[in-house]
């Protein structure tokens, strides 16, 4: 009962499965079942949040690190479903398929935190991949230009390409240890005699996870991608995957390749040019997905300054910033599934007005926007304040300075759009309809958002200490 | 922690924080526009009389901190919620919460539209202006120095004038752009001294280039917020958009934490840089009072004119703070308050006006002396007290700010007197044209002079307006110990380091 989270996620799976046969598919089937089994998950994540296990011949651990994560990912996977449960973008037909292959990407989320073996890992990350590349094509094609379909091949190129760099750096590390534990290959190389295949080694397989994270020169596929797919798979494209992501560079950040100093200013660097790059694209886009887009490039170079320091303290960091981060986007995409009347792209002029519109959601895009800009009290204030602090602490200074110059240009375009939300006029747009349960998520993820940036001492100590287990 | 003195009981300053906050969650449930404005006059008349405690139990002989409060807050990093009280912020303090419900006043039949939204930004930037000035931890001071921004923002964007996009994310875009290098400065302080606790950061033995370093970072974020010539450009457009209310608060209270950060974090905490710096800042104020001066002698618009005249008024609290002697310190924080008191009223009045004319335009505003006897008398004080009339507040504190400039460099001062000279031009020709204009006035006789609650909202301003230009001594009593500890400190470090100096020589 151990992996109950990810038993319940296969049987979610199977249950579409099923009601993808029939003939006429019931689209109001698919979510209930979609809703209820997203929750379920959420609710066996937490209830299995102490257990402690290692299973499958050692290749799969249930630990409090991977545990902490599935109640992450299990939380943010229950608000996606129900705030995205009108899938505005997304062809009635193919509902039942289109849940099917999300609940089996999470599924592959899953394993993967709890993944301790590379071959477990490679499996996981391309179920969950996988899955995910099927999401973004299922759009339907209402404009007639098929971008789904471009942004779909996009990302499946991009990805296969990094996988391929991953599994070669994979093949690297067995050749040099003889093994495909990760503790081994750690024990092992921890010995001494280091080749320096070993750094070569690490820097592949961590580029399979910097293109997951989309960190700066592995970020192509971000903004086609992101306005390519509905509304709802961008959503979900840009919070739960990054979970993932930073769970396994943490977990490959502790192989010890004796190029410390490299590797650090290699991570700077990137983290640098993903802010730059991400934030100065960002200030001229038209789409808000795009803009998010370019926004969560930089925010992914902002988690590689927590990783910089390599110790427990930076990685506790690391976890609370991307735990914020994804609340902060999944703000935001509530608000853009919601304000779009037909699953639409939006641009930012379609929020004119959008507080007299529907004052709610402007509200909770703007406590979106605002922790994103890193503005407190909000959760993206004290994300950024930590990490910026333990970077400064590993006496990286000048990378600290340009850090905060960039959360200043940042903060230009994240205030374009609650500019025009409070202060334009809405002019021709209709008003925006909002269920009463999609508001209450949207309340409750304000309240987490201002929570958690308030009194973080808790959460921030919790994953520190998680992430010493590691070790 | 013996720099504090903690406060057994009731926690005031907490309650003075978090009360408008708690007070402006009703709001967000009880939408009505009449229960919005009393419910708003309560909680922040509420505050006002809470906080005048505050007055009675402060202790003028000791330069501690106190009703101070302290708890832990993320222990893993040392940050606490601490907040203490001393002479420097306690006149801001009271300022702050007793402006507040004449703001409220003045929003009575100005704020039309969305009157519990209004309310709300009210509040929750009362919690943070009072927290800025009572906060003892620097992550606490830089939360609610930059939260701020927020409810700020939605004043000017949602209810201001017709340019209030662009006046609303400039003052946003600059105030934030010159904060991030303070968070920077802030944690290096932290890894240097190995706390957030302001007090145990001051008097350090920092090495010169990292106090530079620091001081330039501090001196970046706050000289933009009080605002300093050169970057005084958000302030027009902001004041000119923003509703009266925006504009009392931004005129009264957010220009002074730019003075207040100088005093509380600049001088102690960076003495070093400070003394080495302090010449470039004083020449920086001179050119902000002639600039300001020049600049609002030539508005036509009564908005902006007064926002020009702040920037020449704070030039002179940056010079008394930087003159660096006892005179020119306690007459700068005295010119804080009195700038608070009058500039506050001026915009009431020009915010009145605007009820009734729905403009601000010189132009159209001319001959209203005939038809608003009642206005103009308040405004004749007001503006009187604005460029330092004798018997006015703003005379004692310019007076004391010129006498320690005088102290420290003659031509300083000789440079800094036209700016007197100028305010009186402005402000009188302002005067002039409202009060009788020429012989082209236009029609003023639809006008109707000031109803009991606008004369119920004018007269305490105009109290204090005398109080303190002919009985300033009780003022100046609650800073004067504070302000003389802080300044034997410097002068004490300044010896140290001289004798350093020789000892290396």
């Amino acid at each position: 009962m151990v992996i109950l989270p990810e038993l319940v996620l296969a049987a979610g799976a199977l249950a579409l499965f099923l009601v993808s046969l029939g003939k006429t598919p019931s689209a109001r089937t698919a979510k209930s079942v979609a809703v209820v089994f997203g929750l379920a998950t959420f609710a066996a994540a937490l209830f299995t949040f102490q257990s402690q296990d290692i299973l499958f011949y050692g290749a799969y651990a249930v630990d409090s690190y991977s545990q902490l994560f599935k109640a992450l990912i299990g939380f943010s996977l229950a608000l996606l479903l129900i705030f995205g449960q009108n899938l505005k973008g997304i062809r009635l037909d193919v509902r039942p398929e289109y849940y099917l292959f999300l609940l089996l990407s999470v599924l592959g989320l899953m394993m993967l935190v709890s993944s301790v073996e590379l071959i477990a890992i490679f499996i996981s990350l391309e179920l969950s991949s996988f899955a995910l590349y099927l999401l973004v094509p299922m759009r339907d094609d209402r404009t007639g230009s098929r971008v789904q379909m471009e942004a779909g091949i996009k990302y499946i190129l991009f990805g296969v390409m990094a996988t391929g760099f991953m599994l070669y750096g994979m093949s690297l590390l067995y050749g040099l240890t003889g093994t495909t534990y990760l503790k081994e290959i750690v024990a092992f190389l921890a010995k001494g005699s280091l080749q320096p295949t070993v750094l070569v080694a690490v820097l592949l397989v961590l580029i399979g996870f910097f293109y997951k994270l989309a960190v700066f020169p592995l970020h192509f596929w971000v903004p086609d991608v992101y306005q390519g797919a509905s509304n709802e798979t961008a959503g979900f494209i840009a919070t739960l995957p990054k979970f993932g992501a930073v769970a396994l560079l943490i977990r490959f950040l502790s192989v010890p390749t004796n190029h410390v100093q490299f590797l650090t200013e290699l991570m700077a660097v990137l983290a640098l040019c993903s802010m730059f790059y991400g934030n100065l694209s960002a200030l001229v886009q038209k789409d808000i997905k795009r803009m998010l887009g370019f926004s969560g490039i930089a925010h992914a170079g902002f988690v590689l300054l927590g990783l910089l320091a390599l110790d427990h303290d930076g990685y506790g960091v690391a976890i609370y910033y991307i735990a914020g981060y994804v609340l902060m986007n999944l703000a935001c995409f509530l608000v853009i599934s919601n304000v779009s009347q037909a699953g639409e792209n939006l641009r930012i002029e379609d929020f004119n007005g959008l507080y007299k519109r529907q004052p709610v959601l402007a509200f909770v895009l703007a406590v979106g926007l605002f922790g994103l800009a890193g503005i407190p009290p909000f959760v993206g204030f004290m994300g950024k304040f930590m990490i910026l602090t333990s970077a400064l602490r590993a006496e990286h200074l000048v990378v600290v300075c340009l850090a905060a110059i960039n959360t200043a240009i940042a903060l230009y375009y994240y205030l374009s759009v609650v500019k025009a939300a409070y202060t334009a006029e809405p002019g021709e747009l209709p008003q925006v309809e909002a269920h009463p349960v999609i508001q209450l998520t949207g309340v409750v993820l304000v309240l987490v958002i201002i929570l958690l940036g308030a009194l973080p001492a808790r959460f921030i100590d919790f994953a520190s200490s998680v992430a010493q287990t590691l070790h | 922690m013996e720099l504090l003195l903690i406060k057994e009981g009731f926690p005031l300053l907490s309650f003075l924080i978090f009360l408008p906050l708690a007070g402006s969650i009703a709001l967000l449930f009880f939408h009505g526009q009449t229960f919005a404005r009393l419910w708003t006059l309560l909680i922040t008349s509420l505050t006002a009389v809470c906080s005048l405690p505050l007055l009675f139990g402060f202790d003028p002989a000791s330069s501690k901190y106190q009703f101070a409060e302290a708890y832990a807050w993320i222990p893993r990093l040392n940050i606490n919620y601490i907040v203490g009280l001393d002479g420097i912020s306690i006149l801001l303090v009271l300022l702050t919460t007793l402006i507040m419900p004449f703001c409220v006043l003045a929003s009575w039949k100005y704020i039309q539209q969305r009157v519990a939204p209004f309310m709300f930004c009210l509040l929750v930037m009362e919690t943070s202006m009072v927290g800025v000035f009572v906060a003892l931890d620097f992550v606490l001071f830089y939360i609610f120095w930059e939260f701020m921004l927020i409810p700020m923002y939605l004043l000017i964007a949602v209810w201001g004038g017709p340019r209030k996009a662009y006046a609303s994310i400039k003052f946003f875009l600059y105030t934030l752009a010159g904060s991030v290098l303070l968070l920077v400065a802030i944690i290096a302080l932290y890894l240097e001294s190995g706390s957030f606790f302001i007090p145990e950061m001051m008097w350090q033995p920092y090495s010169l280039t990292f106090q530079v370093l620091v001081f330039l970072a501090f001196f970046l974020a706050f000289a933009i917020k009080v605002p300093m010539f050169p970057f005084h450009t958000w302030l027009p457009a902001a004041h000119v958009e923003a509703p009266t209310a925006g504009s009392v608060i931004l005129a009264s209270v957010l220009l002074k934490m730019g003075t207040y950060g100088m005093l509380r974090f600049c001088l102690p905490i960076t003495p070093d840089a400070t003394l080495l710096l302090a010449q470039p800042i004083l020449w920086l104020s001179i050119a902000g009072i002639i600039y300001g001066g020049f600049t609002a002698l030539a508005q036509q618009d009564m908005k902006k004119l007064i926002a020009y005249s702040s920037v020449g008024h704070m030039g002179f609290v940056t010079l008394g703070i930087f003159v660096l002697n006892g005179r020119g310190v306690e007459g700068a924080m005295l010119q804080m308050i009195n700038h608070g008191v009058t500039t506050g009223a001026l915009f009431l009045c020009v915010g009145m006006i605007y009820e009734r004319t729905h403009s601000r335009e010189l132009a159209l505003s001319m001959g209203v002396g005939k038809y608003m006897p009642w206005f103009v008398t308040f405004l004749a004080f007001f503006s009187l007290s604005s460029f330092g009339f004798p018997g006015t507040n703003s005379f004692i504190g310019e007076f004391l700010v010129l006498a320690g400039t005088f102290e420290h460099s003659t031509s300083l001062a000789l440079a800094a007197i036209p700016g007197a000279v100028l305010a009186a031009a402005y402000m009188l020709r302002m005067l002039q044209k409202v009060v009788w204009g020429g012989t082209a006035n236009p029609d003023q006789s639809y006008l109707t002079d000031l109803g009991p609650r606008e004369i119920a909202v004018l007269a305490p301003f105009l109290l204090f307006v005398f109080w303190i230009g002919l009985g300033p001594q009780p003022f100046i009593n609650l800073m004067h110990t504070s302000v003389s500890a802080l300044l034997n400190q410097l002068h004490h470090w300044q010896q140290h380091q001289q004798v350093a100096a020789v000892l290396w020589n």
